[in-house]
């Protein structure tokens, strides 16, 4: 099952041409972009981990493109998304989110029925891959 | 550049002459050569120099309109002389040359020196260096007194760290930034001979010579000019003498010991109109400086003991 988070995720995987002109956007609009990776993607996990510092003060993308690349090579089956912050007084939140690797496989999540007292049901998701232990997942 | 490049090839089967002058006015080049000429007094070896650059990179681009070329060329440039020579004022334009020219793509400049690339403990210079490196890419890199990097004296110093990093990117990063270093010149001689390997990635070094006393004196007018002061005539006579005094002396730092020299003057103008606060002042009387501003210098007094002992 096709992991869908952040911006894009229902379109085809974003090329690297493509990428790189999203990072272009980002910068122009004088965000900080940042690269986090994951093989816990639960959608309430909010905690990526971070591959290096945000980056700012860029000009170009071929910066961030080299990170995305560095992190792929170092988790090639891990999802990695590519993060911008908009720190403009007011805004202070990330403006763009998108996936831009996911492992080969993804299983997907199992929905687990919870019968509780009287005929309550509590519902939560599980990702198949995190019966295993972290860093061994995908 | 390349969708520019296609497009080209595609609608102009080229004369090469008609197409170099094309070039040539496309890129726009002209106007930053010509600012050049404009505000920069002198130099006339550097100034020929970048219209050398100019030219073989514009030939370059046509060439690879006609899939001519055999890779990026080397971009990489050491700039030496002495204090005050102009170095930063020429990266500045040298990377608004580059990016009209289409061989960086964003042309800024992002001036470091050692502080900014060396860190302060073990694993803390190899982030610190791609961080600027990235900072800097799509535009120059320029890394003012180069020669502190290498520090020969400290063993366990982290500067041979950060050339090496700097080596491996200038390689591979070839098309998304140019570096230049820049110092003075018998120490960044005295650089390159222990770093062989950064002197050979340098395809561009260029010369500083210093300033003639005439030409730092056309640099003050200029520097007045855009402060929109003006000399009176014996103020001229007295900066054409405290130029030829303040040559000898040390520390002399070209057209920065001028400019300091002039805020100097202007400071003691405003203390001279100010010790007559109740008089109606005149347009020119706050535009003019007068010999006794200048004359006021600690050079002249220096000068004048030099002479008595």
């Amino acid at each position: 099952m096709r992991l869908t988070q952040g911006a894009f995720s229902f379109l085809p995987d974003l090329t690297d041409a493509q990428i790189s002109s999203q990072i272009e956007y980002c910068l122009r609009q004088g965000w900080a972009v940042s690269v986090e990776y994951t093989d816990d993607p639960h959608p309430r996990n909010t905690y990526w981990e971070m591959f290096g510092m945000p980056m700012f003060d860029l000009k170009d993308a071929a910066g961030v493109t080299q990170e995305v690349n560095a992190c792929r090579q170092t988790f090639p089956s891990h999802y990695i998304k590519v993060n911008a912050f908009d720190a403009t007084r007011g805004v202070e939140s990330v403006r763009l989110s998108f996936i831009v690797n996911r492992p080969a496989e993804e299983p997907g999540f199992g929905l687990i029925r919870d019968e509780g007292a009287g005929r309550n049901i509590r519902y939560t998701v599980r990702p198949y891959a995190s019966e295993r232990p972290a860093g061994r997942r995908y | 550049m390349n969708a520019a490049s296609e497009h080209t090839a595609d609608d102009q089967p080229p004369t090469s002459a008609l197409s170099l002058q094309n070039a040539f006015g496309e890129s726009r080049v002209a106007d930053v050569l010509d600012r050049l000429d404009a505000e920069l007094v002198g130099l006339e070896p550097v100034k020929s120099r970048i219209r050398d650059i100019c030219a073989f990179l514009l030939v370059e681009k046509l060439r690879s309109r006609l899939e001519l070329t055999t890779g990026a060329p080397s971009l990489h440039m050491s700039f030496t002389g002495n204090p005050g020579t102009g170095k930063t004022t020429v990266a500045l334009r040298m990377a608004e040359i580059l990016h009209r020219l289409g061989y960086v793509r964003k042309g800024h400049l992002v001036a470091v020196t050692r502080d900014d690339l060396v860190g302060q403990y073990i694993g803390h210079t190899a982030p610190k260096t791609r961080e600027v490196l990235k900072r800097a890419m799509g535009g120059v890199l320029f890394i003012d007194e180069a020669y502190y990097l290498y520090r020969p004296e400290n063993e366990r110093d982290y500067g041979q760290e950060a050339i090496e990093i700097l080596l491996q990117e200038m390689e591979n990063h070839r098309d998304d930034l140019v570096v230049i270093l820049a110092g003075y010149g018998d120490r960044m001689e005295k650089f390159f001979r222990s770093n062989a390997g950064l002197s050979s990635r340098m395809a561009h070094h260029i010369d500083f010579p210093d300033y003639t006393s005439a030409e730092l004196f056309a640099i003050a007018q200029l520097m007045l000019k855009q402060m929109q002061y003006t000399l009176s005539r014996e103020a001229e006579a007295a900066l054409r003498e405290y130029i030829a005094l303040r040559r000898s002396q040390p520390n002399f730092s070209n057209a920065r010991s001028i400019r300091n020299a002039l805020d100097r003057a202007r400071l003691r103008q405003a203390t001279r109109l100010f010790a007559h606060p109740d008089k109606p002042l005149s347009a020119r009387e706050l535009i003019t400086i007068e010999a006794d501003d200048i004359r006021a210098s600690r050079v002249f007094a220096e000068a004048a003991r030099g002479r008595a002992s």
